[in-house]
């Protein structure tokens, strides 16, 4: 059986400029870091982004990576806007497509079943369906009377996910205390890859995930294992670590001015490897606790 | 001894009049989103709405009744209730939300998206979020902590969440829409419908201490003002030993509405 374990530059190896990319957890929740912080130090352009909108969005956004966002909503959780999103935004660098929570998840099932679209009556009435013209309705015909969104697929090139811990074949275990819709971008994409906080042999990984209700991400769905300890940082990765608030705050003020934000960028962004990231959070840190 | 009721504050009216809005709900889901919706929904299960189900905002429902912020070890956890599970419930319109929207206006459509020109705003805010949804599936309520004519405005930028004209626009799709109220610093709002027109706001009452005109003045569209405009009732001495006391010790009530 293939063993699936590659480093985050491999997984991004794999992607091509103009592709669809999902990308799994929500606002600043679990969100496969490590993964989005390859895609940053690499020259990938022109992508569709695809996500419960947090901190991957801004910075792929802001780094002129993402040609194209695809979000319900863009936030950082305890610090409510996104401040690169917003200056993406406000300044129309981007193009932009947004939908209801409920009708992103409804495009997800559709492109998890390879439907072309999904009913839903989420979207009804708002100016979603304004700001998307190329969004369409459908009678049903039942005889009901009822005209209903048709939700388009959201189908993906690619689907990023952080997991709690994986084995070396491709199945991961969400352990905390919500899912998300990782298992429906992982399904949507002809290609999807798992970071985990750590990468155990298929014998210990139940025992590692703690119940096998975590067992959601199997392996006929991933493409690639990444072992990234600590690789959803800044984002909450619970029951292994709680948002790195200290460091989102410096995230989020950075953000707010060219110059501070170039610093930020030089600092922790434009570093070789991952290693080199995870060593300046480390500095970062100790300056902090001083 | 003190008199109570020279102590109570606007963010305890506040507080009872977002309860007061869970009122005849019955076994549903009570979301507030907020500080003061928060205190207000758990002081309505505490009270005269035992059946209401809560959630701690993270994934669990809880019953009893705690403090803001509880973790989960301090709480009975009876049911995991996971974001694609909200998702699929509200569609089932089990629910009954109250958000905050950045713009509001008289037929209740209410905006969370983006301020100005959506293509390039002037302020991006969160996104639509779940507003769609929530409002075209279930019932929808509005806390508004700072009443002014900016927020309750004649015209949204743009439409998150479906007021009583949008819903009478998609027929058959649009009977499960209910804006039920509007809870502001000054008022409280309700919604009626005249001649079988899409309804509009009204001042429902004005709470102690406002005088209509104020509210009038702040508000950036004409409101149906009765005749006789009561006054938003003051919490009972339950309603506070629960609001000071249990849920809200810490008076994080009065960061949304200063005393």
């Amino acid at each position: 059986m293939a063993d699936k374990r590659m480093t985050p530059d491999e997984v991004v190896a794999q992607l091509e400029d103009g592709m669809t990319v999902g990308i799994g957890g929500w606002g600043s929740r679990r969100k496969p870091m490590a993964l989005v912080r390859a895609i940053l130090r690499s020259d990938l352009k022109d992508l569709t982004v695809v996500s419960y909108g947090g901190p991957d969005v801004g910075l792929l956004a802001r780094a002129g990576k993402a040609k194209k966002l695809v979000y319900a909503f863009v936030s950082l959780d305890s610090i409510a806007l996104e401040p690169n999103f917003r200056y993406v935004r406000e300044n129309a660098l981007v193009e932009a497509v947004e939908y209801d929570e409920g009708m992103f998840l409804t495009g997800l099932r559709a492109a998890a079943q390879r439907l072309p679209f999904l009913p839903t009556r989420a979207g009804l009435g708002s100016d979603i369906l304004k700001v998307s013209p190329h969004l369409k309705t459908v009678a049903s015909p039942y005889g009901d009377g009822e005209e209903l969104v048709a939700m388009p697929a959201l189908k993906l090139d690619v689907a990023l996910v952080h997991a709690n811990v994986a084995d070396e074949k491709g199945n991961a275990a969400l352990t905390g205390p919500d899912q998300f819709m990782d298992d429906l971008f992982c399904l949507a994409a002809d290609k999807a890859y798992v970071s985990a906080e750590r990468v155990v042999s298929s014998e210990d990984l139940l025992k590692e995930a703690g119940c096998f209700h975590t067992l959601v991400l199997h392996r006929y769905m991933t493409h690639g294992v990444v072992e990234t300890p600590n690789g959803a940082h800044f984002t909450e990765c619970p029951p292994e670590y709680n948002r790195d608030e200290a460091f989102q705050k410096a995230y989020a003020a950075a953000a707010g001015d060219p110059e501070t934000w170039a610093a930020f960028e030089q600092r922790f962004l434009k570093v070789a490897d991952e290693a080199a990231y995870q060593a300046e959070v480390a500095k970062f840190r100790e300056e902090n606790s001083k | 001894m003190t008199d109570t009721l020279t102590e109570i504050t606007r963010a305890d009216v506040c507080v009872a009049a977002v309860a007061d809005c869970f009122r005849g709900d019955g076994e549903i889901i009570g979301s507030p989103m907020g500080t003061i919706p928060t205190i207000g929904a758990r002081v309505a299960r505490a009270t005269f709405e035992p059946d209401l189900v809560l959630s701690n905002g993270e994934s669990l429902f809880f019953e009893g009744t705690h403090r803001l912020g509880a973790k989960p070890d301090e709480f009975a956890a009876v049911g995991w209730i996971p974001y694609r599970q909200v998702l699929d419930v509200l569609a089932s319109g089990r629910r009954h939300v109250m958000m905050g929207p950045v713009q509001i206006d008289k037929h209740g459509n209410a905006n969370i998206s983006a301020i100005g020109d959506w293509a390039k705003p002037k302020r991006q805010v969160l996104g639509s979020r779940g507003g769609p949804g929530n409002t075209i599936n279930h019932t929808t309520s509005y806390w508004i902590p700072k009443h002014s004519s900016r927020v309750l405005t004649a015209k949204v930028d743009m439409v998150s969440c479906v007021g009583y004209d949008r819903a009478a626009e998609v027929g058959a799709a649009g009977r499960f829409h209910e804006v039920r109220r509007v809870v502001t610093n000054l008022a409280v709002l309700d919604f009626v419908s005249v001649d079988g027109a899409p309804a509009v706001m009204r001042l429902a009452s004005v709470h102690p201490g406002v005088t209509v005109d104020e509210v009038v003045a702040n508000t950036g569209f004409e409101l149906v003002v009765p005749a006789d405009v009561p006054e938003t009732r003051l919490p009972t001495e339950e309603e506070l030993r629960l609001i000071r006391e249990v849920v809200d010790p810490r008076g994080m009530r009065l960061r949304e509405v200063p005393a």
